[in-house]
């Protein structure tokens, strides 16, 4: 893989992740492209920018961990792991397949290249804490991402973590909400409302940066803002459209958990040339 | 012989006061052991660790899911974290995390239970576990130990600490009598014979290992030779003694501060059912909670004491 910082080239990098996503999530006929999709340039900028890593050398010591607690948005993590060339992208389809490495939700036996096994929502924030908790014992630099769901933080143990985090200021995790609006079964403000959620952040005592999520000179910025912080965690509310850069999934709740059919497959490749 | 003396049993520390200090002893030796607790500091005894160790103690506040999963990122950085809580908490509250982030990713995270039974006394059945045996083994890949006194618990951490993978530690909070000589090696996985015997096999873990040993005295007295096991390591079990037990005396009774339906009985039973199907009869909590009581008695009004394991004995042969 070639990093970059120019945000010309890592929107290309986007939009490649992006009909992958639509294709294997199409190949599989399940899967979670909705929110694969809200994510796309944040884990871009992570992998092709910000994080220190190397995929000739997955389990180097000093290397950035990025875990993806929202489990299942798989998709968008394995077409960047892919990309990235940590696996192999031929592949990809068989996403969810009987013996495939990429599984329906990421599982680090199949993986190892992955940082955590996940898919149960609420866990990986307080993995995360252990990880950068670890690094900080170590007298080690290295950094810590993990992304969240926007529904998946109405799980009571993000909040243990998020006060265990600011009280013993790991300083070295980063957390981000796609903050899509939608979940499962529709809306969030109409299953369970976050707002005010920069406020509940802050509250509890985390340094918040509220961003579009989209906006790739704006995500690198962020994680740059997040790394001159100290004596605090950092969160990122990415305001985000679930199903982003497919005009007919897009904030349609449908597509959460629902894989585009052939037709829309190619028609959403049509969109994404 | 490894077992210290007949009948009249001395008292030793605690189980899980031995937990604290051995916790301390190995933490000296590896600097890569933390502990995360859980407002329970100094009843789970990991405050001794917290004094020695304040850079590698980890207060989490009252809150077991975030701990454990807590643990689990720690593990996969490296750390040996021993993630400490009463049993009765940890397993249920923290129950998903250990499913989720430490045993299906097969990590090495060390989870002790402490106050574990009814032997904890005046708190009553919400502090009380006696479900961990069901819990804790239900876990792929997790090892799960229940020393007898202050010597196995001893020799449990330091195994915990080198073996690599997720281990369950179940500790009392009653003092405990001494089963052991010091320096008493332990094979863990392995079932530990405390007595020769030929006419039943009084199977026993935790507390009522003492008691087993008390009921083969009562035996003896009537002319009835029984083995008794301390079956230190509920899982992996050790089959292979069970079934040499259940073929060379025909008779076994598996006496446990844990529900009967759940714990070391119903495992007995799986592997004899496997292996040498012999008639066995359980001494546990009956499908129900306890009550607030002194140790003692309620040990005596659930009937976990020597006269019932004995009595047990004389059924299961009995029903040769």
């Amino acid at each position: 893989m070639q990093k970059t910082s120019s945000p010309e080239e890592l929107a290309r990098v986007a939009k490649q992740i992006r009909r992958h996503i639509v294709e294997m999530t199409g190949a599989a006929k399940s899967g979670h492209p909705g929110g694969s999709l809200s994510a796309v340039e944040i884990v871009t900028v992570l992998y092709w920018d910000v994080m220190n890593h190397d995929p000739a050398k997955p389990k180097k010591a000093d290397r950035d961990r990025f875990i993806l607690s929202k489990g299942h948005a798989a998709p968008v993590l394995y077409a960047a792991m892919a990309e990235a060339g940590y696996t192999p992208v031929e592949t990809l389809k068989t996403l969810r397949r009987l013996g495939s490495i990429y599984q329906g939700h990421p599982d680090i036996r199949y993986i190892p290249s992955l940082e955590a096994s996940t898919g149960s929502l609420g866990q990986g924030l307080s993995l995360a804490l252990g990880m950068g908790a670890a690094a900080r014992l170590n007298g080690e630099t290295w950094r810590t991402y993990v992304m969240l769901g926007d529904g998946e933080i109405q799980e009571g143990q993000i909040w243990e973590a998020a006060m265990f985090g600011s009280y013993h200021k790991i300083d070295n995790v980063v957390a981000i909400v796609d903050y899509n609006k939608l979940q499962l079964d529709g809306f969030v403000k109409d299953i369970m409302e976050l707002e005010p959620l920069t406020g509940k952040w802050r509250a509890f005592g985390w340094h918040v940066i509220e961003l579009d999520g989209h906006d790739i000179p704006a995500v690198q910025a962020a994680f740059a803002e997040a790394a001159a912080t100290k004596g605090k965690p950092t969160v990122l509310i990415a305001h985000t459209v679930k199903g982003k850069g497919v005009s007919f999934m897009e904030n349609n709740p449908k597509f959460h958990g629902v894989p585009p059919t052939a037709d829309e497959v190619e028609l959403a490749l049509k969109e994404l040339a | 012989m490894a077992t210290v003396t007949p009948y009249e049993l001395k008292y030793g520390a605690a189980t899980r006061e031995a937990f604290g200090r051995a916790l301390v002893e190995a933490a000296k030796k590896n600097p890569d052991i933390v502990v995360c607790d859980a407002d329970l500091s100094k009843s789970t005894m990991v405050h001794y660790f917290a004094q020695e160790f304040p850079d590698r103690f980890f207060s989490c506040g009252i809150a077991e899911a975030n701990m454990v999963a807590l643990g689990a990122g720690l593990a996969m950085a490296g750390k040996i974290p021993f993630v400490a809580s009463f049993s009765a908490f940890v397993l249920t509250k923290g129950f998903e995390q250990l499913r989720t982030t430490v045993a299906y990713p097969g990590v090495n995270v060390k989870v002790i239970g402490t106050h574990s039974g009814i032997s904890i006394g005046e708190d009553g059945p919400s502090q009380m576990s006696i479900e961990d045996f069901a819990l804790a083994g239900a876990l792929p890949g997790f090892w799960v130990l229940s020393p007898a006194d202050e010597v196995a618990m001893r020799a449990a951490v330091a195994w915990a600490v080198a073996h690599q993978g997720p281990v369950f530690i179940r500790a009392g909070r009653p003092k405990a009598p001494l089963v052991y000589e010091a320096g008493t090696a332990f094979e863990f996985g392995k079932a530990m014979q405390l007595r020769p015997g030929t006419d039943v096999t009084l199977v026993g873990t935790g507390l009522l290992v003492a008691e087993c040993l008390k009921a083969a005295d009562l035996l003896a007295g009537e002319g009835v030779s029984a083995r008794v096991l301390d079956i230190h390591t509920i899982k992996p079990l050790d089959d292979e003694a069970l079934a040499k037990a259940a073929r060379e005396t025909g008779a076994l009774v598996v006496a446990e501060e844990h529900l009967v339906d759940s714990g070391l009985g119903a495992r007995v039973a799986q592997a004899l059912a496997r292996h040498a199907p012999a008639p066995v009869e359980f001494i546990g909590v009956e499908n129900r909670y306890a009550e607030s009581g002194t140790p003692d008695g309620l040990l005596d009004h659930y009937g976990l004491r020597a006269p019932q394991v004995a009595e047990a004995a004389r059924k299961a042969i009995a029903r040769k």
